[in-house]
């Protein structure tokens, strides 16, 4: 209980600063972010873009292994924990994407620009995409999660194709991209003390809060199989 | 006489979270008939499939063995002749290029001498040029049991082997199973009365059940 | 790859001369689809880079009208469990990736040719390049649809789903080879194109590996 009393206290935090912390020239009080050129108040996006976009990583590729897991041991119990997680993974994906765009629409001037990085999140809701219809389609839980464990295999070798393939072919506009003219991501050369503590606390925040809505998620739908089959035997 | 056993080893299939069988045991290492019996839904088909290698199980497993040797799994289907209601052959081919595509998609010879001692013993000499979809059901059956032992397997699943034959068929089948009994194991899953008075043994599914 | 899986090979050219499954859609397809693209361009100039892509989007859409029968053809008849009873996994997977990999070949270069007439401006300089792209574009797009194929198959035959399930799996290769095919309608050299090329063929390699070792757990129940 203590814990989730914690998580609440720094997600608030994390929000209350993100958001309302000024940003000026020559940051010198504590709660004062730097100005970083051509960004302004646009550079806020990173304590909520970031962690999105990072937990979406970290939830399908979850799910992999638990994919993995399940075609080495056949528990189902695995499938499951994999299925939460790429439903978590889904969510975040999602909102990665949407306070991306609109964020590239006040910093970059268009919603979307097939950038690398926005073409493989792009990729990734193509992949859960399909990965949700093909489960959807099948009635046999073996066969599900055999199937749909054999089709995250397929598509983790395909992931760095799209980590080399992707800047080859078109121009990044990502900091940190090949071409980005301010070389080196914005984490470390531009974001004060402060400013990347508020930064990493978002980071460990939200990675808690997806390990804790993993864990319901998961739980719940053992307790829903269940609950199903004790009605099903009377 | 050939010196194969099969043997299963604390064998368990759920479908999902609804359990089949638990802690199956049984070893049949000496040729002869062997049963397997159970009501409708207990498992039969299921088993039989597990014991071919189509099917994996949850749980342990069943060892394959000849000459003391295990039989890897990639080879298992050298030397199991199956017999089902629920297998299909090539419909758009004839029996005689069924049977010479499965000994060439086997990787063996085709053994005519054998084949065609098959086709007369079931009576299907004659039409043995024709298109498999002008047959009836009782003669696929039959052509089944040619596919199961034209390449002289060790092991013979039948897996309700009766169904769709007339007395003549049933005949033909009972010689049969008594013929390759002498020196194969043949394996019966079934319910009929007459098919479970041919075997020496017979596993019981209800058993278990938990 | 042995002489079983040619065996296979063989049976399903056989069969697919007498019931011409997937033949026929193919044929029509490539036709259907090419012919949208005349309709829709109507008297308009189209750039030379808009053919290349437009090329790659018939070749995606003709591979999906086609390529799953292998697979389903054996399951919806029910002779997939008969396959289990004659040969091994592999054996059945080389088999229909043998068949799939000459009819990609046959399909391809029946687009390519239409297309080259139809299109004034799909005018290839660099042949060679476009040849070689071309070759590991069609294994690639061959391996990978027949394990899409398989997974499809074992699902209950699911037509929509197939194209679905492959276009993110086929993306990589399929943004590749629009390079290179753009590469050798500018005539640009091998030495340029390494890149790319090594891309397509480690793709195929990496996909002919995987499926491999997949194919085990779905083809068995």
């Amino acid at each position: 209980m203590i814990w989730k009393i914690f998580l609440f206290l720094l997600l608030a935090f994390v929000s209350i600063a993100g958001i309302g912390f000024p940003i000026v020239e020559k940051p010198s009080a504590w709660y004062e972010f730097p100005l970083i050129p051509g960004l302004e108040e646009n550079a806020k996006i990173i304590f909520f873009h970031v962690p999105t976009a990072w937990l979406t990583v970290i939830a399908f590729f979850m799910s992999t292994i638990y994919s993995f897991k399940y075609l080495r041991k056949k528990n189902l119990d695995d499938d499951i924990k994999s299925y939460a997680a790429a439903q978590l993974g889904m969510i975040f994906c999602i909102l990665a994407t949407v306070t991306g765009a609109v964020w590239a629409k006040f910093a970059w001037g268009s919603y979307w620009s097939w950038d690398p990085r926005q073409t493989s999140i792009f990729a990734l809701l193509l992949i859960y995409g399909a990965w949700f219809a093909l489960r959807s389609s099948i009635e046999s839980e073996e066969k599900r999660a055999t199937l749909s464990s054999v089709y995250s295999m397929i598509a983790f070798v395909t992931v760095p194709f799209f980590i080399f393939v992707m800047p080859r072919i078109m121009s990044g506009l990502h900091p940190g991209s090949a071409d980005d003219s301010n070389a080196g991501p914005v984490v470390d050369f531009k974001m004060n003390g402060n400013m990347q503590l508020i930064f990493f606390l978002s980071l460990i925040g939200f990675t808690i809060l997806y390990f804790w809505m993993w864990n319901v998620g998961y739980r719940s739908i053992l307790m829903r199989e269940k609950l199903n089959k004790q009605l099903i035997r009377g | 006489m050939t010196d194969y056993s099969v043997e299963a080893l604390e064998l368990n299939k759920s479908f999902g979270r609804r359990l089949i069988f638990n802690d199956l045991k049984f070893k049949f290492d000496k040729s002869g008939v062997y049963g397997i019996s159970g009501p409708n839904g207990s498992g039969k088909s299921t088993l039989v499939k597990i014991i071919a290698g189509i099917l994996g199980a949850s749980k342990g497993k069943i060892v394959h063995k000849l000459n003391d040797q295990e039989i890897a799994e990639e080879r298992l289907h050298d030397h199991i002749g199956f017999v089902s209601p629920y297998l299909v052959l090539y419909e758009e081919f004839s029996t005689y290029e069924n049977l010479k595509l499965f000994a060439e998609i086997r990787g063996v010879k085709f053994n005519k001498e054998r084949v065609d001692y098959l086709l007369n013993k079931f009576l299907l000499y004659k039409r043995k040029d024709d298109l498999l979809k002008t047959y009836s059901s009782g003669m696929k059956q039959r052509v089944k049991f040619i596919f199961a032992l034209m390449h002289s397997p060790q092991l013979i699943i039948l897996d309700e082997p009766t169904s769709n034959l007339d007395d003549e068929g049933k005949n033909s089948v009972y010689e049969l199973v008594r013929e390759e009994g002498q020196k194969n194991i043949v394996l019966i899953a079934s319910n009929e009365k007459n098919d479970l008075e041919l075997c020496n043994d017979i596993v019981y599914l209800e058993k278990y059940k938990n | 790859m042995n002489s079983k899986s040619y065996s296979l090979f063989l049976k399903d050219f056989k069969s697919e001369l007498r019931t011409r499954y997937a033949i026929n859609a193919l044929a029509m397809f490539i036709i259907v689809a090419i012919s949208v693209i005349l309709f829709s361009v109507g008297n308009e100039k189209i750039s030379a880079s808009l053919t290349g892509g437009l090329f790659w989007v018939v070749i995606f859409f003709t591979a999906m009208s086609g390529l799953s029968r292998a697979f389903v053809s054996e399951e919806e008849r029910g002779t997939a469990l008969t396959l289990q009873l004659i040969a091994a996994p592999s054996t059945v997977f080389s088999g229909k990736l043998i068949f799939n990999i000459i009819l990609v070949f046959a399909m391809n270069t029946v687009i390519a040719i239409l297309y080259s007439a139809m299109f004034e401006a799909f005018v290839i300089q660099n042949f060679a390049l476009f040849l070689t792209s071309f070759v590991f574009g069609n294994i690639g797009l061959a391996v990978s649809s027949t394990i899409i194929a398989a997974i499809i198959a074992k699902a209950g035959a699911k037509g929509t789903l197939y194209p679905v399930l492959s276009f993110p799996i086929l993306l990589p290769l399929i943004l590749t080879s629009v390079q290179l095919t753009l590469f050798a309608i500018d005539g640009i050299s091998f030495e340029r194109a390494k890149f790319e090329l090594a891309i397509v063929v480690s793709y195929d390699v990496i996909m002919l590996t995987a499926s491999y070792m997949l194919f085990d757990f779905i083809w068995k129940e």
